[in-house]
C-alpha cells in the first residue's frame, strides 16, 4: 500500500474542500528558516517520517521565530527513524486549537465495504483512544457506490457528543473525506487531529492516506514511484525490484528489505519464497535455526523464469548474506523448472559464493531438481535442491549444516562473456537473445530447439537455430523468456545461446555496496 | 457430496481465447469439470478446443441456459466489468482469479453479488476443487497432478495461501486423509467467500466430517470460525495452522483497522480463539497431517 507524504495528501484534502494550515516542505534547515518567515515567524516544524506518535520521537517542534525553525530544522533532520534517516521537514502556520478530533475512512474485510470511524477525541493514537475511551469512537460502514451521506455523518459526530454548528461542519469534513478516499482508491484515509479552532473553523493538522497498490496504474496523478507497502521510504534496492515489477504483468515479484547493516557472519539469509503462506512458513522455519532473512521476497502467481532471474540478481545483491535459501509452499501448481532455470542462470552470472538450499516441489519438480543440479558442480559453492517431500524445516537445518561446514566464501571473477562472432539476435520481451551461429554450427545437439518451452524455434537449411515466428512475434510474448535457450544450451548444447535480461541500474547500486 | 463445484456444475470461462483461460479450461475439462462454454468479447463465433465462444455471457446464457459457475480469467483492471456481467446473468457463483485486482472494484462486484443474491470466490483465488469431481480455477496446475495429489475423502480444506491449499491437500492426502473438496479463499483483504462462509457450507455438505484450516495473520476470518464454532452453528471438528508467527513485515494493518476489526488479527489472538472454541491448532505446519488424522480416527 504505498503511503502518499503528508504535504501531497494535504493538497488532495485541501482540493477537496477541507482546510489545511499553510505550509511549505524544507530539505534543509535554511529552507525550513525562509518558509518560517514566509508564514510570518511563528510555526510548526514536523519531520516527514512513516510512524506514529511522532511528537514523543522530537519529530514535531513549535518555533516562534524564523531562527527557531532553523534550529528545529537542523536537529529533526539528524534523526533517523527505524534506521532510516529523516530527510524533509514540513513547516506550517501555528493555529490556536479549540477541540481537537479522529476522522478515518478505512475498508473493512468483515462487511466488505468501506467504514468511516471518528472520535471526539483526537491527537494521540486512535488505538489508545478507543481503548480509553471506547465511548468516544463511532464507525458506521457505507455504500461503495452511493458514498457518505451527510445525514449519516452528522449522526455519527452526534453519537460521540459533537452538536451545534462543529458537529455541521465536522460531519461535512468527514464526508469530503470519503470522496477523497473513493477518488484515490485508498485504503485507508486518516485525519488525526482535525481540529476546531476557536474561530470555529476545522482544520485537518494532519492527513495519513494509504492508496491501494493494485489501483496505483490508473492514478497517474498521484506520481507514486513505487507502489508497494513499507515501513520505510523505499530504498535503492526496493525501487530497482519495482522497476522490474511495474509493467510486468506476468505473475508477481514483491521485494522489500528487512535490514540493511549486517554483515558475514550475522546469519543473515537471502530468501526468496513463492506464494505468501509457503514465504510465512519458510521464514518461521530459518528462525527456528537461528537464522534472520535480509529481506522478504516473492515471486509467484506462474512468473516466467526472467522475473525469476532478475529477483535473484537482486536478492544476491545485498552484501554480506551468509546464505541464499528458497521455499515456496512446497507442492506448486505452477511449473517449477521455470523457477529452476532462472536461478541457474543468476547463480552462474553472480557466481553465487555462499551455500544455498533450494525447495522447488510441486509440478515439474522433477526435472526442475535435474536443472538445478546440473550447475552446482559448477559453482563450487554446496547447492541442494529438494522437492515437496521434504519438510520445509528439514531443508532449513540442512542449510545450517551446510554453513557450519563452509568456510571463507571463493572470490572468483564473473565468467567472460566473449563476444558472438556470427550473432543472431532477437527481442524477447523484456530483453534480448543471441544465438552465435558460429558456435551452433558445431553444436551436436541443437538442445535449444528442443529445449524451448513455446517451440518457437526451428533449425535452419543449415542446421542453425533460428525463429520460427516472426521477430515481432517473439518481441511481443511468443517468447515466453523461459531462459531454455541459454541454460539448457549450457548444459547439453555448445554454449552459443545468450539471453540477455537488464536490470536497470543494479550494476550502479553494486559498485556503490563495493559488490563490483 | 462436495461444496461449490461437482460433476454437475455447469461451467462458463471468461476470457478463453487468452493464454491462461485456454490453458485452464483445459486442465479443467481434464479433471471432468462440466465446462460449457466460453466467452470473450468481440470473438464470438469461435471454438477453443471445441467448446463454443459468445461475446457475451447473456448470450452464452441464451444459447446454453444458465450457468452454475463462471471461471474469470481477465487482467486485473477488467475484472470488475466481467465480474458484473456474470452477476447480472444470474451465474451462480463467479470465481475470479486474477491477482491485483484493485479493491475499490472487489467492493463493487461484493456489492453486485449482494444485491443479486449469487456468490464470488476471490479475487486472487487459485480456486476451488472437489476431489474426483471437478475444479474451478487451476488447483493442481496439471489434471494428472491433481489426480495423484488429492485422494477422495471426507476432510474438507480452506486456505487463505493458494500454494498452501495444494500442500494441505497433498500432505493430508499422503497421511492418509482423504478429502471432499479443497478451497482457497483468496490472498486479498476483501473477498467474496472468506472461511467463515466455507465453514459454514461445509457443515451443510454431508460428505465433509471434518475441516482443515490453513489461516494466516491479518484480517478476521479466523477469528470468524472460532465464534461459528463457539456458537454450536458449527459442530464438525477443525484442525488447523496459522501462518505468519515469525512474520515482522509484508503484511501491516493500519490502526484504525484493528479498531474495525475489535483488536483481531494477530497469530496469537488467531491461536487463542480458535484453541478456546475448541479447534485443534498445530504449531507447525509439519503436525497438520497427523494431527488431521488423529482428528478423522477420533
Ligand atoms: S544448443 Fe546452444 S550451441 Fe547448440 S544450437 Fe542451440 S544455441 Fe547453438
Ligand atoms: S527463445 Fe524459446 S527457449 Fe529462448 S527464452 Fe524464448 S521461449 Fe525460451
Amino acid at each position: 500500500m504505498a503511503r502518499l507524504p503528508e504535504s501531497q495528501g494535504k493538497r488532495i484534502l485541501a482540493a477537496a474542500g477541507i482546510a489545511v494550515p499553510r505550509g511549505e516542505v524544507a530539505r534543509t534547515p535554511a529552507e525550513a528558516q525562509a518558509a518560517a518567515e514566509r508564514l510570518g515567524g511563528a510555526a510548526v516544524v514536523k519531520g516527514q517520517a512513516w510512524t506514529t506518535s511522532r511528537a514523543g520521537q522530537g519529530l514535531i517542534r513549535f518555533v516562534s521565530t524564523p531562527a527557531e525553525a532553523e534550529a528545529a530544522a537542523t536537529a529533526i533532520l539528524g534523526l533517523s527513524v527505524r534506521n532510516f534517516p529523516v530527510t524533509e521537514v514540513l513547516v506550517e502556520e501555528r493555529l490556536a486549537i479549540a477541540s481537537e478530533h479522529y476522522a478515518g475512512i478505512i475498508l473493512d474485510d468483515r462487511r466488505g465495504c468501506p467504514v468511516a470511524l471518528v472520535s471526539s477525541r483526537g491527537g494521540s493514537g486512535i488505538e489508545e483512544i478507543a481503548r480509553a475511551h471506547p465511548e468516544s469512537v463511532a464507525e458506521l460502514p457505507f455504500d461503495v457506490v452511493e458514498g457518505l451521506a451527510d445525514h449519516a455523518a452528522r449522526e455519527l459526530w452526534r453519537r460521540v457528543g459533537v452538536r451545534g454548528q462543529a458537529q455541521q461542519r465536522l460531519a461535512a469534513a468527514v464526508v469530503r473525506l470519503a470522496e477523497v478516499a473513493r477518488r484515490v482508491e485508498a485504503r485507508a484515509a486518516e485525519v488525526n487531529p482535525l481540529v476546531v479552532t476557536p474561530e470555529g473553523m476545522v482544520v485537518a493538522l494532519d492527513c495519513r492516506i494509504t492508496v491501494d497498490d493494485a489501483a496505483v496504474f490508473r492514478h497517474a496523478e498521484l506520481g507514486i514511484d513505487v507502489a508497494r507497502e513499507l515501513d520505510h521510504p523505499p530504498t535503492r534496492l526496493e525501487r530497482i525490484a519495482w522497476e522490474v515489477e511495474r509493467d510486468d504483468y506476468r505473475g508477481t515479484f514483491y521485494f522489500l528489505q528487512m535490514r540493511e547493516q549486517f554483515a558475514r557472519g550475522d546469519r543473515v539469509v537471502a530468501f526468496h519464497g513463492a506464494g505468501g503462506g509457503g514465504s510465512m512458513m519458510a521464514m518461521d522455519a530459518l528462525q527456528r535455526q537461528g537464522f534472520s532473512v535480509a529481506n522478504f521476497c516473492d515471486t509467484s502467481g506462474n512468473p516466467p523464469a526472467s522475473k525469476v532471474y532478475r529477483a535473484a540478481r537482486i536478492l544476491l545483491s545485498q552484501p554480506g548474506v551468509d546464505a541464499y535459501f528458497g521455499s515456496g509452499s512446497g507442492v506448486a501448481s505452477q511449473e517449477q523448472f521455470h523457477s529452476a532455470r532462472g536461478l541457474v542462470k543468476a547463480f552462474l552470472e553472480e557466481p553465487l559464493a555462499v551455500p544455498a538450499v533450494v525447495r522447488l516441489g510441486g509440478n515439474g519438480e522433477e526435472k526442475a531438481i535435474e536443472i538445478l543440479q546440473g550447475c552446482a558442480a559448477e559453482l563450487g559453492v554446496p547447492v541442494e535442491c529438494y522437492g515437496k517431500d521434504t519438510p520445509v524445516d528439514a531443508c532449513a537445518a540442512r542449510l545450517a549444516e551446510l554453513l557450519a561446514g563452509f568456510g571463507p566464501s571463493p572470490v572468483r571473477a564473473r565468467p567472460p562473456r566473449p563476444a558472438p562472432a556470427r550473432p543472431y539476435t532477437f527481442k524477447s520481451p523484456t530483453g534480448e537473445i543471441t544465438y552465435d551461429h558460429a558456435v551452433c554450427a558445431s553444436c551436436a545437439s541443437k538442445a535449444c530447439v528442443a529445449a524451448c518451452v513455446p517451440q518457437i524455434l526451428e533449425l535452419s537449411g543449415d542446421g542453425l537455430p533460428v525463429l520460427k515466428v516472426t521477430a515481432e512475434e517473439a518481441a511481443r510474448g511468443r517468447c515466453t523468456e523461459c531462459l531454455a535457450c541459454e541454460v539448457d544450451c549450457r548444459a547439453h548444447g555448445g554454449g552459443g545461446g545468450r539471453v540477455e535480461l537488464p536490470i536497470a541500474g543494479l550494476d550502479d547500486y553494486r559498485r556503490s555496496r563495493g559488490m563490483e | 457430496m462436495a461444496i461449490l463445484v461437482d460433476e454437475t456444475t455447469r461451467v462458463l470461462v471468461q476470457g478463453i481465447t487468452g493464454r491462461e483461460g485456454r490453458a485452464r479450461a483445459a486442465l479443467m475439462r481434464e479433471y471432468g469439470t462440466r465446462l460449457i462454454a466460453g466467452c470473450t468479447p468481440g470473438r464470438g463465433g469461435a471454438t477453443v478446443d471445441g467448446v463454443p465462444v459468445y461475446d457475451t455471457v447473456a448470450e452464452a446464457v441464451e444459447a446454453h441456459g444458465g450457468f452454475d459457475a463462471s471461471v474469470v480469467y481477465v487482467p486485473a483492471p477488467l475484472v470488475k466489468d466481467a465480474a458484473l456481467e456474470s452477476i447480472a446473468a444470474g451465474v451462480r457463483l463467479t470465481v475470479l482469479v486474477g491477482d491485483r485486482v484493485p479493491v475499490w472494484d472487489v467492493m463493487a462486484i461484493a456489492r453486485a453479488a449482494r444485491a443479486a443474491g449469487v456468490d464470488f470466490l476471490g479475487p486472487n483465488t487459485l480456486g476451488v476443487l472437489s476431489v474426483g469431481k471437478g475444479v474451478l480455477g487451476m488447483i493442481g496446475g496439471r489434471a494428472e497432478s491433481a489426480r495423484a495429489w488429492f485422494k477422495p475423502g471426507t476432510m474438507g480444506v480452506a486456505s487463505r495461501s493458494g500454494g498452501m491449499t495444494s500442500s494441505t491437500g497433498y500432505y493430508l492426502s499422503r497421511a492418509g486423509v482423504g478429502l471432499s473438496t479443497l478451497v482457497h479463499v483468496g490472498g486479498d483483504s476483501i473477498i467474496g467467500l472468506p472461511m467463515p462462509e466455507v465453514v459454514t457450507r461445509f457443515q451443510a455438505d454431508p460428505g465433509t466430517e471434518a475441516i482443515a484450516l490453513f489461516g494466516e495473520i491479518g484480517g478476521s476470518q479466523e477469528e470468524r470460525v472460532a465464534e461459528l464454532l463457539a456458537s454450536g452453528a458449527v459442530t464438525k471438528p477443525v484442525v488447523a495452522y496459522i501462518g505468519g508467527r515469525a512474520a515482522t513485515s509484508g503484511v501491516r494493518f493500519s490502526h484504525a483497522g484493528a479498531i474495525v476489526e475489535g483488536g483481531r488479527g494477530t497469530h496469537e489472538g488467531k491461536v487463542a480463539a480458535l484453541r478456546a472454541a475448541g479447534a485443534v491448532v498445530v504449531d507447525t505446519f509439519d503436525e497438520l497431517p497427523a494431527a488431521a488424522a488423529e482428528l478423522v480416527r477420533s
